[in-house]
């Protein structure tokens, strides 16, 4: 099984050379860890390209801070704008990837990561625009939630993100794409085998 | 022609009204206008419709105008830092309008820029997307989203000139620019105001047409998660 920082350097693997990328908050965060060499510029959605890492405590600025509201630096090759240009650059398809993570998929690619009925009402932020935008977009979740239920189900149950929009899925147990009938198992997570992944799953598996 | 003005009450002054719709820049607590938000405070304007992103927090920001109930409706895309918020939109004394953010940045832009809707695909086969028209292009489904264009504008900015100019600073722009374009009336608060002819004509983030008043004024510029790493 991975744990989280496994699961993010599995996540970091999905990114070329060259790539604009947006990690959503959580895990998906850790991948910038482990990028290595490739040239990865990430875009945060509040303004800017070229985010980088948090600051010292000298470096601390309340004008630069990233899409969680966390304080960060700037890089050679950073770059600001305003709200309606960032998300013009995202509907516009010209971020190449975008990985989030997700409270349910489903099968079909939905995705749903923003409310719970009656219960959580934070709201979408940039999530919507982003799964319709994005070249490419990548889960980064648990499996099972913390009753044991799978979170790769046949059909979401929570209000969606986006219809059809996941194209991989990474989680602890393993990784799987989002294919033409179901999703297809591309790995097993270290130490996992096929059946506990289809056993945790209750989506459909081709 | 004059803009600038001393303080954020005589800025605002004539402008407001009870049911008013304001939009107001800002990121989270990052680029908000802060002193025009007290000032409405203060103001007491009633039944308010707020467009911004977030809320503010409990003590600062919009969270002073949910304070006072000054609040009727917000259009936002996130405001999961606000208890007080919260609190109000759970027990119906607060009207949401969820906007996904780029949607609501959009709503802002088109309809300072004369374009009173557009279609996005943002929200397709979501609650979003409920009661909206959707049309097809190239095989793909849109969702009709309208213009937004408010009574007034709140913005902050890092420097203008006295013409309106303005330069902003960082992340801190995010929706200020769009937020000033769909205002009939805009309003900025800045940290400095320089001579005219000091900022480079090439460097001008919102032109002054869009800015009709403004203050100079001192920030808080309030921190909402410090993170730093070991030097």
């Amino acid at each position: 099984m991975w744990d989280r920082n496994q699961m993010a350097a599995r996540a970091a693997q999905e990114l070329e050379d060259g790539m604009y990328v947006n990690l959503g908050i959580g895990i998906p965060t850790l991948v910038a860890n482990y990028v290595g060499d490739k040239d990865i510029t990430l875009q945060s959605e509040n303004g800017m390209l070229g985010m980088g890492p948090f600051p010292t405590e000298n470096e601390i600025d309340p004008d630069l801070i990233n899409a969680g509201k966390q304080t960060i630096t700037e890089l050679a090759r950073t770059s600001y704008f305003d709200s309606a240009t960032s998300f013009g650059m995202i509907r516009g398809g010209k971020i190449a990837a975008a990985i989030l993570g997700a409270m349910e998929v489903a099968e079909n690619g939905d995705l749903a990561n923003w409310m719970i009925p009656g219960k959580l009402v934070k709201g979408m932020g940039g999530a919507m625009d982003l799964v319709a935008g994005v070249g490419r977009v990548v889960v980064v979740m648990d499996h099972t939630n913390k009753h044991g239920d799978s979170k790769v189900l046949r059909e979401c149950t929570l209000p969606l993100t986006g219809k059809g929009v996941v194209d991989r899925i990474i989680t602890n147990l393993g990784v799987l794409d989002v294919v033409e009938g179901g999703l297809k198992i591309v790995e097993c997570a270290d130490g996992v085998t096929e059946d506990e992944l289809r056993n945790a799953t209750e989506a459909t598996i081709v | 022609m004059k803009k600038v003005y001393t303080t954020a009450a005589e800025a605002l002054d004539g402008l407001l009204f009870d049911g008013m719709q304001i939009a107001a820049g800002g990121f989270g607590l990052c680029g908000i206008p802060e002193l025009l938000i007290a000032a409405i405070r203060d103001a007491g304007t009633k039944d308010l419709t707020v467009a911004s992103n977030n809320a503010g927090v409990d003590d600062f920001g919009l969270g002073l105008l949910l304070q006072t109930r000054q609040v009727k409706k917000m259009i936002s895309s996130y405001v999961g830092e606000n208890a007080e918020f919260m609190r109000q939109y759970l027990s119906g004394e607060l009207e949401l309008e969820f906007n996904p953010q780029g949607t609501l940045a959009e709503r802002m832009r088109a309809g300072g820029a004369g374009i009173p809707g557009f279609y996005t695909k943002t929200g397709v086969g979501t609650v979003i997307a409920e009661g909206k028209e959707v049309k097809e292009f190239d095989g793909e489904d849109y969702i009709l989203e309208r213009g937004i264009v408010a009574d007034l504008a709140i913005v902050k900015a890092w420097k203008a000139d006295d013409t309106g100019n303005l330069v902003f600073r960082k992340t801190a722009r995010n929706f200020n620019p769009p937020a000033a374009m769909c205002g009939k009336i805009c309003v900025a608060e800045v940290e400095e105001i320089v001579p005219r002819g000091s900022l480079d004509p090439d460097k001008i983030h919102l032109p002054g047409i869009y800015v009709h008043r403004l203050i100079q004024g001192d920030h808080e510029k309030r921190i909402e998660q410090r993170t730093i790493r070991e030097a």
